[in-house]
């Protein structure tokens, strides 16, 4: 397994794909820094010559390409903008709730998280008989 | 799609004149506004608005984290509804 960017550590697979196992990097992101580094993005990881690994290492860098923990703690800090200015989508986020204005009434379950059944509880001092 | 730079941002012109007199002789008052669609500038900041959500006044104090935000976006036009327990009631 190969070393990149401090704990990186993708092989076996061409580079274009094991590229994107680095969060901050996708698909395309890998593309782009393949096709300035001058690399065959079908070179299988584990061949790469140091000084090609060094060359991603650096565009990645001079490139201003925030990646893993630097990039967790962008969006943190984002999200924490929006919640402290007390805004719509600052809400939203509080509330676990989709911020593009997406549907609400059904779905939304990867914001929501699991089903949860709700409805009103019974109350136990009512009279029987009652409904 | 943004909106051109070109126009800069959109204030109403309305509200605009008032801070610019706001501004000018230095007085600090609520500004009551129905004008939800207008940016927020630099202007804008230490000013308290009343933001009209269809219902009430919404007290909003601009602080500079808000600068780029219009000033619909905090005050919510909808209630968040939840179903009630027996402790609520």
């Amino acid at each position: 397994m190969a070393r990149l960017l401090g704990i990186e550590i993708p092989n076996e697979k061409r580079i274009e794909a094991s590229l994107p196992y680095i969060y901050g990097i996708g698909p395309s992101g890998a593309r782009k820094i393949l096709e300035q580094a001058e690399i065959d993005p079908n070179i299988r990881t584990g061949e790469l010559s140091d000084e090609q690994l060094s060359q991603i290492i650096h565009i990645v860098n001079s490139n201003g390409i925030l990646i893993e923990g630097d990039l967790r703690r962008e969006i943190q800090a984002n999200m924490k903008r929006l919640q402290q200015i007390n805004c719509y989508r600052g809400i939203l986020h509080r509330r676990g709730m989709p911020v593009r204005g997406q549907r609400t009434k059904t779905n939304a379950r990867t914001r929501k998280g699991g089903k949860r059944t709700v409805g009103v509880e019974r109350n136990p001092n009512a009279k029987k008989g009652k409904v | 799609m943004g909106r051109s730079l070109k126009k800069g941002p959109f204030v109403d012109q309305k509200l605009l004149n008032k801070i610019d007199k706001m501004n000018d002789s230095g007085e600090k008052r609520p500004i009551k506004t129905w004008s939800r669609r207008s940016m927020i500038t630099p202007d804008f900041v230490g000013h308290t608005f009343l933001v009209h959500n269809g219902k009430d006044f919404i007290t909003v104090y601009v602080s500079e984290n808000m600068v780029g935000h219009k000033l619909g976006e905090f005050s919510p036009t909808r209630k968040f509804v939840s179903h009630g327990g027996m402790g609520k009631k």
